[in-house]
């Protein structure tokens, strides 16, 4: 039977309209962050990948990212445990927090972190006695991507926990497994590829952070820089080549970001398609 | 949803963790979410009333919001009607590529947004691929108005494809089929039958998106050339007053800015939350 927009003449209108239109918006950044890394050819990409200043940033960048992935995992996990699998008073609220990072201009989340924790803040003031620095140095750049980044992992986890149920759990319980066997072996293996896709995004998100970063960074070369950071500066310095080499790795971690969401996509489909 | 309730309150609970996913959760959201926050209080509370007040009305910083919040006001009208287009095609149609469009969506989510900022301010400037074209007829993109509203267009796309496109998928084909074959053209049936559905999610969408606009800054900054008074966001503002060291000048600015989402996210949740139970049938 017809529905509405089956008409042919529609049908095509709309298809190559929206054709275009990501075409010109979306593919065109893309294909133009690569034209431009590699404009001057395979080799100078080359050495503007593998200069020492690059490759300190690329170090720092994973091993932010790679602090910050299992923090979040952690929390996301007992969030969307603890919001799925009980009702108590608050619940919702716990629920609305959780958005917090999503509505905070990471500028503004920066600021705060500086504050409270700079040496003007009543903590990083405490700290300084003791000449701990946290911010314009590594552990400041891991809290606020440990801020900006806490709700992914919950967020892809509490729609899918909530549509489970939790009959499964119960029955592993009232066998007589022990907390820990159910989770590992009753709850894990249901939301395994969702956990997946929320470290994928986490980890999308914490490599390229860069409001929040640049203002509790400093940027100090070759020892605050993370790679976004570095793509900036290079950018600023008219070396556009070289902020483009800095912006094609990061771009080729979003696009395997959306293949494995494509992927997993797939997976799911076909697994309903089972059932 | 009430037997669940019934079942598991008190102390008939079966299922184990209670405690310990709840200290997790309560230490995890106090220490990195609420105490920082605090901060911004303790900075404000130095400041008088006419002080924080003679700050965030400043001719500057008044002009930055009103770049801010129009330029996010186009990018989300832009983005609600992409955002339908896109949503409505990946539903409703089937057609060869299909599968690359629908992943092609989420760039804009996965790309880190300075490597979308430097990658717009290339495009668009004089020299760049569209701004060779796009400047010999008269727009200038580029370090303009324009710019920003573009960049904000971008870094938020996805909110309203992926929040419009469930809703469209759930959309039972009767609806439109009756109202076809009772003689209602496209246009007609669109209208009159689907947007009524629909209408909520674009909503929700398109306030999510302006919410996300408001606050970006990495994609924006390269391509607004951040002229005061003329291109420069709100969020710019913030980091111009932290790099003068004027950390009580900055943290007021955040405020307005905090505040402001804040109370968009919360306006957005609530209305959400009301339209559900009104579907619902008021159970939910």
């Amino acid at each position: 039977m017809r529905r509405v927009g089956d008409a042919p003449a529609v049908r095509g209108l709309l298809i190559l309209a929206a054709v275009l239109l990501s075409a010109l918006f979306l593919l065109l950044p893309l294909v133009a962050i690569f034209a431009q890394a590699l404009s001057s050819g395979v080799m100078v990409f080359w050495e503007n990948v593998s200069n020492v200043y690059t490759l300190h940033a690329i170090g720092l960048t994973l091993l932010i990212a790679l602090m910050t992935i299992p923090v979040c995992l952690v929390f996301g996990v007992a969030l969307a445990w603890l919001v799925t699998r009980f009702r108590f008073p608050g619940r919702r609220i716990l629920q609305t927090l959780i958005d917090i990072p999503f509505a905070v201009s990471p500028v503004v989340a920066g600021l705060v972190y500086l504050l409270l924790y700079g040496r003007n803040g009543w903590i990083g003031n405490f700290l300084d006695g003791y000449d701990i620095q946290l911010m314009f140095a590594w552990p400041g750049i891991l809290m606020v991507t440990i801020f900006v980044t806490c709700p992914f992992v919950a967020r892809e986890l509490i729609p899918l926990m909530q549509a489970q149920g939790t009959r499964e759990e119960e029955a592993a319980v009232t066998l007589g497994a022990s907390g820990w066997t159910v989770f590992r072996r009753v709850t894990l293996p249901n939301i395994k590829w969702a956990l997946l896709y929320g470290v994928i995004l986490t980890n999308a998100r914490a490599v390229g952070e860069f409001g929040a970063v640049s203002v509790v960074s400093g940027a100090i070369r070759g020892q605050t820089n993370t790679l976004p950071l570095h793509l900036e500066q290079l950018y600023q310095d008219y070396n556009a080549v070289g902020a483009f080499s800095s912006a094609a790795l990061l771009a080729l971690i979003a696009l395997l970001t959306l293949a494995t969401k494509a992927a997993l996509q797939r997976r799911a489909t076909r697994r309903e398609a089972i059932l | 949803m009430k037997s669940l309730s019934f079942r598991q309150s008190g102390s008939a609970r079966v299922l184990p963790g209670f405690g310990l996913s709840m200290g997790i959760s309560v230490l995890f959201i106090s220490l990195v979410l609420l105490l920082p926050i605090t901060g911004l209080f303790g900075q404000l509370a130095g400041l008088s009333l006419a002080e924080y007040w003679s700050i965030v009305t400043e001719g500057r910083v008044v002009a930055s919001y009103a770049v801010t919040l129009g330029a996010a006001a186009v990018a989300a009208l832009i983005n609600a009607a992409f955002g339908l287009l896109l949503a409505w095609v990946l539903v409703r149609y089937e057609f060869p590529g299909k599968q690359l469009l629908d992943a092609l969506m989420d760039l804009p989510f996965a790309l880190p947004t300075a490597v979308a900022g430097i990658t717009l301010a290339t495009l668009y400037a004089s020299n760049g691929w569209m701004g060779r074209l796009l400047e010999p007829l008269g727009f200038q993109v580029a370090y303009t108005w324009v710019g920003i509203a573009l960049a904000m267009a971008f870094t938020s796309i996805p909110f309203v494809v992926r929040t419009v496109q469930p809703v469209l998928e759930d959309l039972p084909a009767e609806i439109d089929e009756a109202a076809m074959s009772l003689g209602a053209t496209d246009g007609v049936a669109f209208r009159r039958v689907i947007m009524p559905h629909l209408w909520p999610a674009l909503v929700t969408g398109t306030g999510l998106a302006f919410v996300r606009s408001l606050g970006e800054f990495g994609a924006i900054i390269f391509i607004a050339g951040n002229m005061p008074y003329e291109t420069e966001i709100t969020a710019l503002m913030i980091f111009v007053r932290l790099q003068e060291y004027d950390y009580a000048g900055a943290s007021a600015i955040a405020s307005v800015v905090l505040f402001t989402s804040l109370a968009l996210l919360l306006a957005i949740n609530v209305w959400q939350g009301r339209f559900v139970r009104r579907l619902h049938g008021g159970n939910s």
